[in-house]
């Protein structure tokens, strides 16, 4: 109840082809939390049910304390979805629609209009307010669109893979606001194939894949799930001798040193890398081993 | 610095009417669909009383009576973009964010519906103006001046809620423009353009008795004072019963996309 998500069990199918084969998960109030995954795993199947776009097949599903399909319209009043694909009215201008916005989310003619000034002046919009949305850049609309998911502060956030098809300042620009957004206080509930980017946003990660969590933790503690370090070793040019995998165990380490000992030069440095999230997302999401923090 | 959590929500009143600008700005600034609600009028009006007015009527009277069959047709065009920004609205997203709030979301068509009319009534009062300049010579006192612009509204409307309904079925704007091209054929198998008497049988049956037929006559008789008979009461029946069915499956297709995808 004190949870700002709460899913168990949930199954959805669409024309019996199974995407959610029972999801559960807890976000915590006030945390963010990035769920990942490749293509076609149910993320947005997953985010559409917790939006109340979608009907569940099965389970429960709670967001902010209300259930989602019999207390639908409860659900609504407290969240703001950003989808996949920004969706803004090209028609209007950038601060049409954050006035339009605005009213449609109760707030008064007056208070919409500053409300937009100050969105607009906090995502750089301030100079193309009054021109047409079609004439936007990608980052433009995707920052236009996040700032209308923000018109009026509702106490959980989804956001449907944020930053996919930006240029990497923007992808900063957008970071920064989403972490500013947790700071105050949000929930927020992120999709992503970018593991430098849960990895940046998130307190937690969850690996979705074929309809389930695979693995749920922080950064540190997916990788060390992996258990994939590996043993490096440059010359004095910084040249990469060899490279050897390892179980961290000191045991292990004192094998593989010696073996190595004999074949190299005296001078070759050492060095234990961890793996990189991309290994770890491929590891998690390839093997057919289910890990658990 | 930021506002405390809001959990508030709009009347629907405020809604509608936030859907109304919406669309009416929709309409303004589609500078294709307003050229088109003006100029399209006043080309049909002057081709149907100059080129084949003389061929209808030797008589050269035929402007009395093609005037109601032209509100009419222009009244089809200028719905039929409703559907494409139906269809867009739906493909581009905007539809789905509206969902996601709490409110009447079906308002973003009603609001297209709105401004359909907005621009329906611009087109008819043009093919009016222009009709009184080449020759139409009206007899209709006011109450029947009333009664032929209520006739006229009803029709707009029960022609765009259809159109609407098509552009939440098509898909694709494209989709729903190629859709909706069969309900702009209807108004030449109507009384529009020569009575349905001087068709060849098989047709007539189908022609005298769909919707446009009696809406044209009901128009035709308020303001040229030709008799109406039933007419009216068919013609204000059909609209009716397009009007709420169109809505329903308007309100059907909208709320049943959820659970898809």
């Amino acid at each position: 109840m004190n949870h700002a998500i709460e899913v168990s069990g949930l199954y959805k199918s669409f024309g019996g082809h199974t995407v959610l084969n029972g999801v559960d998960l807890v976000v915590p109030r006030g945390t963010v939390y990035a769920l990942l995954g490749p293509n076609g795993a149910g993320k947005t199947t997953l985010l559409r049910i917790l939006s109340t776009l979608t009907t569940p097949d099965a389970g429960t599903v709670r967001v902010a304390g209300y259930e989602v399909v019999s207390q639908k319209n409860e659900v609504k009043r407290s969240i703001s979805l950003t989808g996949q694909f920004t969706a803004v009215d090209e028609v209007l201008t950038g601060e049409e629609n954050l006035v339009m916005m605005g009213r449609l989310s109760g707030l008064a003619s007056k208070t919409a209009r500053t409300r937009a000034a100050e969105l607009l002046e906090r995502f750089d919009l301030t100079e193309a307010a009054r021109k047409r949305v079609k004439t936007y850049s990608g980052g433009m609309r995707r920052r236009l669109d996040l700032a209308i998911s923000l018109i009026v502060s509702r106490p959980v956030l989804f956001l449907d893979e944020p930053t996919t098809g930006l240029d990497t300042l923007s992808r900063r620009v957008l970071w920064e606001g989403i972490k500013e957004l947790a700071r105050q206080g949000h929930t927020i509930f992120l999709t992503t194939q970018y593991l430098e980017e849960a990895d940046q946003l998130a307190d937690t990660i969850a690996v979705l894949k074929d309809g389930q969590i695979v693995a749920t933790g922080t950064a540190e503690q997916l990788k060390a799930q992996v258990r994939t370090d590996r043993v490096e070793l440059r010359d004095a040019e910084d040249q990469l001798v060899s490279r050897v995998t390892t179980d961290g165990t000191i045991r292990d380490l004192l094998g593989i040193l010696n073996d190595l000992q004999s074949r190299v030069a005296a001078d070759v440095r050492v060095s234990i890398q961890r793996p990189t999230m991309d290994e770890v997302f491929i590891s998690l999401t390839s093997g057919d081993k289910e890990v658990s923090a | 610095m930021e506002a405390p959590f809001s959990t508030k929500v709009p009347s629907s009143w405020m809604t509608n009417w936030v859907f109304i600008g919406r669309g009416i700005r929709h309409s303004l600034r589609d500078v294709d669909a307003m050229v088109m609600a003006i100029v399209l009028p006043v080309m049909l009006m002057l081709l149907f009383t100059y080129v084949f007015g003389g061929a209808l009527d030797p008589s050269g009277n035929y402007v009395e009576y093609v005037v109601p069959g032209i509100i009419l047709l222009c009244a089809g065009f200028g719905a039929s973009g409703t559907a494409v920004r139906v269809a867009e609205d739906l493909s581009n997203g905007v539809i789905e964010r509206f969902r996601t709030m709490p409110i009447q979301s079906l308002g973003v068509i009603t609001g297209h519906v709105v401004a359909s009319l907005f621009r329906n009534l611009i087109a008819t009062v043009i093919v009016i103006s222009v009709a009184l300049l080449v020759g139409f010579s009206p007899a209709a006192s006011f109450g029947e001046w009333l009664g032929a612009m209520g006739m006229i509204i009803l029709f707009i409307l029960a022609i765009t809620w259809l159109f609407a309904a098509i552009g939440l079925v098509a898909g694709s704007a494209s989709a729903a423009s190629g859709y909706g091209f069969i309900l702009l054929f209807l108004p030449y198998l109507s009384s529009a353009f020569v009575p349905t008497q001087s068709m060849p049988r098989w047709l007539q049956g189908f022609a005298a008795n769909q919707p446009i037929t009696p809406s044209i006559e009901t128009i035709r008789g308020l303001l040229t004072n030709v008799p109406i008979g039933d007419n009216a009461g068919w013609a204000v029946g059909w609209c009716l019963l397009l009007i709420a069915g169109a809505f329903i499956w308007c309100r059907v297709v909208f709320h049943g996309r959820s659970g898809q995808r």
